[in-house]
């Protein structure tokens, strides 16, 4: 099992050659209550760094852009309803879709966690 | 570089850990524990809104005589002691230069309470329309605002400030001494819900703003429940909704126009209502939990009938809601709409203001 993180705050949780994807505890901050999560299409293939889906709060709407190229495989319907669930959990129950893993290499242009928490110091 | 301007409560917003954000050249809080639970808790409970942005003005002379009557689309004349009335100041082409209360506090005297960004502005624009001999003065630095909105917000005031709150009726208000102060309370508000709007000195506002806070029916509330709030009853924004640009007809806000008297900007609203209008407000609910937001572009049919100048999630309805301006044609009620940016589509339909109609308002 492998936790990578991207520049656009997303993390992928990584389990052979499948990935669980999120939104980092750091963007839903930013963002505040989440009011809408557009989900990708089952079977859909996405490429590293490509929009993968969008979500919307009360403040902002934003691009929600996949840590690594793959297939979706499975997305968590539960924030269909119930969108605040990624307020709760962002890295957990938060979680917003699965992919098969096409290119594995692309891992080396993610951030581990603390490569991660010193990206965001350096934030303004 | 912007200006910006601190609120005398700025150290207590930043000690509840308030997000705070430039609104109309002020730092204001825009949220504390959160957006959606702070509206929630507005329309369940009583929520206490730090509005001293605002800019309050004070006038002494007579109405007819100093010309300060013909400044404002409503008969201010009629407006009863204790009492006030929403309206407009216009220009010459009936666009609106701000959107106003003004209340009478008695025969030969009034506050006039305006958007915090066009203070300035509309100071101008009332000084230059006067003449005589009256006193007209911007008395905003000495004036905080506070606002309790929220079905408890009339028990909560009772207890604190006495039994005599129960009798002011909605657009009234009564002079009270808060804490040794005197104070100006009205029952006003841009939330729907029943609401005060409490005028203080600016010194004294500190007290009063932790007193009402001790109480446990009353949380704080920011800007962005209170837009969520207002957008909810159809309230327009201005500098959003309207502006210099916008006639009140346009803006669906006619009924707080007298255009059986003589005022800045009537005659050009009398020929909009000769000609028509080329475009209208329109309200409209997304039939999801999008939110439509300003600037985006609405669609009728496939075809570009105009733009949305307001629009959040409502928590209270569940879905996304907005206003904007349209071709008439396409502001009928029942009709669908299509809201877009960029590669994002949202169906909606339009409906009629308020948007939410269960609110305490009127209790």
């Amino acid at each position: 099992m492998e936790l990578l993180y991207t520049r656009e705050h997303e993390w992928i949780k990584i389990d052979g050659t499948t990935g669980v994807i999120g939104l980092t505890e750091y963007a839903v901050r930013q963002l505040g209550d989440i009011t809408f999560v557009e989900l990708p299409e089952v079977g859909r293939e996405v490429r590293q760094f490509q929009i993968l889906s969008s979500i919307e709060s009360v403040k902002a709407a934003s691009d929600i852009y996949a840590p690594l190229s793959g297939r979706v495989t499975t997305v968590n319907e539960a924030l269909d309803t119930h969108p605040e669930i990624i307020n709760e959990d962002a890295e957990g129950n938060g979680w917003l879709a699965g992919i098969e893993i096409s290119e594995p290499a692309g891992k080396k242009a993610l951030m581990i966690r603390e490569e991660y928490d010193e990206y965001l110091r350096g934030l303004p | 570089m912007e200006e910006m301007k601190k609120v005398p409560l700025f150290s207590d917003h930043q000690r509840l850990g308030a997000q705070m954000a430039l609104f109309g050249g002020w730092v204001m809080p825009i949220q504390y524990e959160g957006i959606l639970s702070e509206s929630k808790w507005c329309r369940e409970s009583a929520s206490l809104f730090d509005i001293s942005h605002m800019g309050e003005f004070y006038f002494k002379g007579d109405v007819e005589a100093s010309g300060l009557e013909r400044l404002f689309s409503c008969d201010i004349a009629k407006i009863p002691v204790g009492r006030g009335r929403y309206g407009f100041l216009l220009n010459d082409a009936g666009g609106i230069v701000d959107d106003l209360i003004i209340f009478r506090l008695s025969c030969d005297e009034f506050m006039i309470v305006v958007n915090a960004a066009t203070t300035e502005k509309d100071f101008q624009v009332i000084l230059s329309g006067l003449h005589g001999d009256s006193i007209f003065t911007d008395i905003s630095a000495a004036t905080a605002k506070l606002d309790l909105q929220g079905p408890k917000s009339r028990e909560v005031l009772a207890e604190l400030f006495g039994e005599s709150i129960r009798q002011c009726p909605y657009f009234g208000f009564s002079k009270m001494d808060l804490f040794g102060s005197e104070a100006l309370v009205s029952r006003t508000g841009y939330t729907g819900e029943l609401g005060y709007e409490i005028y203080l000195k600016s010194d004294s506002v500190a007290e009063c703003w932790r007193r009402l806070l001790q109480d446990e029916r009353v949380k704080p509330a920011g800007l962005g429940a209170r837009d969520i709030l207002r957008l909810e009853m159809g309230y327009s924004l201005y500098g959003s909704d309207i502006d210099e640009s916008t006639t009140p007809l346009e803006a669906g806000l006619g009924q707080f126009v007298d255009l059986s008297r003589d005022f800045v900007g009537r005659d050009a609203l009398l020929g909009q209502q000769q000609q028509g209008l080329a475009r209208i407000r329109v309200a409209f609910r997304v039939n999801s939990r999008r939110s439509p937001r300003h600037d985006y572009q609405i669609f009728r049919a496939g075809a570009r009938v105009g733009h949305v100048t307001s629009g959040v999630f409502s928590p209270i309805l569940g879905c996304g809601i907005g206003v904007g301006f349209v071709s008439p044609e396409a502001a009928l009620p029942g009709l669908s709409l299509e809201i877009r940016h960029e590669t994002t589509s949202m169906a909606a339909t339009v409906v009629r203001l308020p948007f939410y109609t269960e609110g305490s308002l009127r209790d």
